[in-house]
């Protein structure tokens, strides 16, 4: 019986028929879902602190603006993928706490400061632009709910990416010092950046589960490879250039060829030593300490207010 | 005193309509205190962009819905009545206009 539920289940998946919340599905996909939407989730939750740190300071009110809806759409898609998230069975709050007991990961990307203007650029440019590269076949994601989730962050991601390129191009254009300052972010965005895809293919044990059941379109090395094709070509409009002095057209391929990745350092922030890990979880935990009394405050009045209405209707 | 560090907000459903003449679609879920709360979050959360001019926002409580495993026998009923459909009628080329 058992195996025929997931015979039904996966011939459906491999029809491209949606998998939607109360369907029957097998356990493993269920939490493999959860894992992910969630990790992902939380990355845009954790991802909104190194550019808050530089709402303040932007150059211009034109910067600062831009920077503030920016950070609200992360905002809005860590709570897209909350609720996506929710519809196979786990609470808000537990994720939250996943989230604040350093039990869940989220993209360690978020855990490397900011430490110039410029690295906003590179930040909007690379990583974006890298999480872009993710989330686009995601949008074919064979669970509903996250599929469609993933249409409306992708949709709103492009202006990221966007404007990021702008913030670096016009520094491109500007003095040395913010040639320097533009090159200086990219240098050290870079690495981490193109670590982003997440280990090789032969080191991602889950890989061919997910793609078996759709969850995943493409492979870890097959998203690389194509984000560093496609930067290769756009620092050239920049002026600037990629730290890597293996970065090479290969012909034969039809690819850039790339330098080693520093799995050491990917690993070493992955489990937590990465240089802000612990101030981002802690910033992320005081935040969410300091509205407790929002949250006391606004159901005590829905409360109230309860009570008021079936007082005056009786 | 109610504390809701162990009592969240309820989940709300959220439709929207994006235009003057189209149907109230669903958006999303999001979680509020009261109604206001949830109109509010809504307008944030899904219209940041101009992409409605109304919004409804339901308690998800609310909502009743179909079982996906009964679908065989609650869609069964209209499953062999081909003639509802208009391609059902075999016509010659000659009519027109219809």
């Amino acid at each position: 019986m058992e195996n025929s539920l997931e015979d039904v289940f996966q011939d459906k998946v491999d029809k491209e028929i949606k998998i939607e919340p109360r369907d029957w599905m097998p356990e493993k996909y269920r939490q493999t879902l959860i894992r992910q939407i969630s990790q992902h989730a939380h990355s845009e939750i954790v991802g909104m602190l190194p550019e808050g740190n530089w709402i303040s300071r932007a150059p211009s009110l034109k910067r600062k603006s831009i920077l503030i809806a920016k950070v609200q759409d992360e905002a809005g898609h860590g709570l897209y993928l909350y609720s996506a998230a929710e519809t196979l069975g786990i609470t808000r709050d537990e994720m939250y706490n996943q989230l604040h007991s350093g039990k869940a990961k989220y993209s360690s990307i978020f855990n490397y400061p900011t430490l110039s203007w410029a690295d906003i650029g590179a930040i909007g440019w690379l990583v974006d632009g890298a999480a872009i590269m993710n989330q686009v076949p995601l949008c074919r994601t064979s669970f509903g709910p996250y599929a469609r989730a993933m249409v409306r962050v992708c949709k709103e991601e492009s202006f990221h990416q966007r404007q990021g390129f702008e913030i670096l191009l016009v520094l491109s254009k500007g003095t040395v010092a913010q040639k320097r300052m533009a090159q200086d972010a990219i240098n050290r965005w870079w690495w981490p950046s193109i670590m982003m895809f997440g280990p090789k293919d032969d080191e991602s044990p889950n890989t061919l589960q997910s793609m078996k059941w759709k969850i995943k379109r493409f492979s870890n090395d097959e998203l690389r490879q194509k984000f560093v094709d496609v930067c290769a070509e756009q620092i050239k409009l920049l002026d600037l250039h990629i730290p890597d002095n293996d970065l090479k057209w290969n012909e034969a391929r039809g690819h850039y060829d790339f330098g080693k990745i520093n799995w050491d350092e990917f690993w070493e922030v992955v489990k937590g030593n990465g240089p802000c890990n612990k101030e981002r979880l802690e910033t992320r935990k005081k935040a969410w300490e300091n509205g407790a009394w929002v949250r006391e405050a606004a159901s005590a009045y829905a409360e109230k207010r309860k009570q008021r209405e079936s007082l005056s209707a009786a | 005193m109610m504390s809701n560090e162990n009592q969240s907000w309820p989940l709300w459903e959220v439709f929207i309509r994006s235009k003057q003449g189209l149907d109230h679609k669903h958006a999303g879920s999001l979680h509020a205190a009261d109604a206001q709360m949830a109109m509010e979050n809504a307008r944030d959360v899904y219209t940041r962009r101009m992409e409605g001019v109304s919004i409804w926002v339901v308690e998800s409580k609310h909502i009743h819905a179909s079982n996906p495993d009964e679908a065989a026998s609650l869609y069964d009923p209209a499953n062999d009545k081909a003639y509802r459909h208009p391609t059902f009628y075999d016509l010659p080329d000659e009519v027109k206009h219809m």
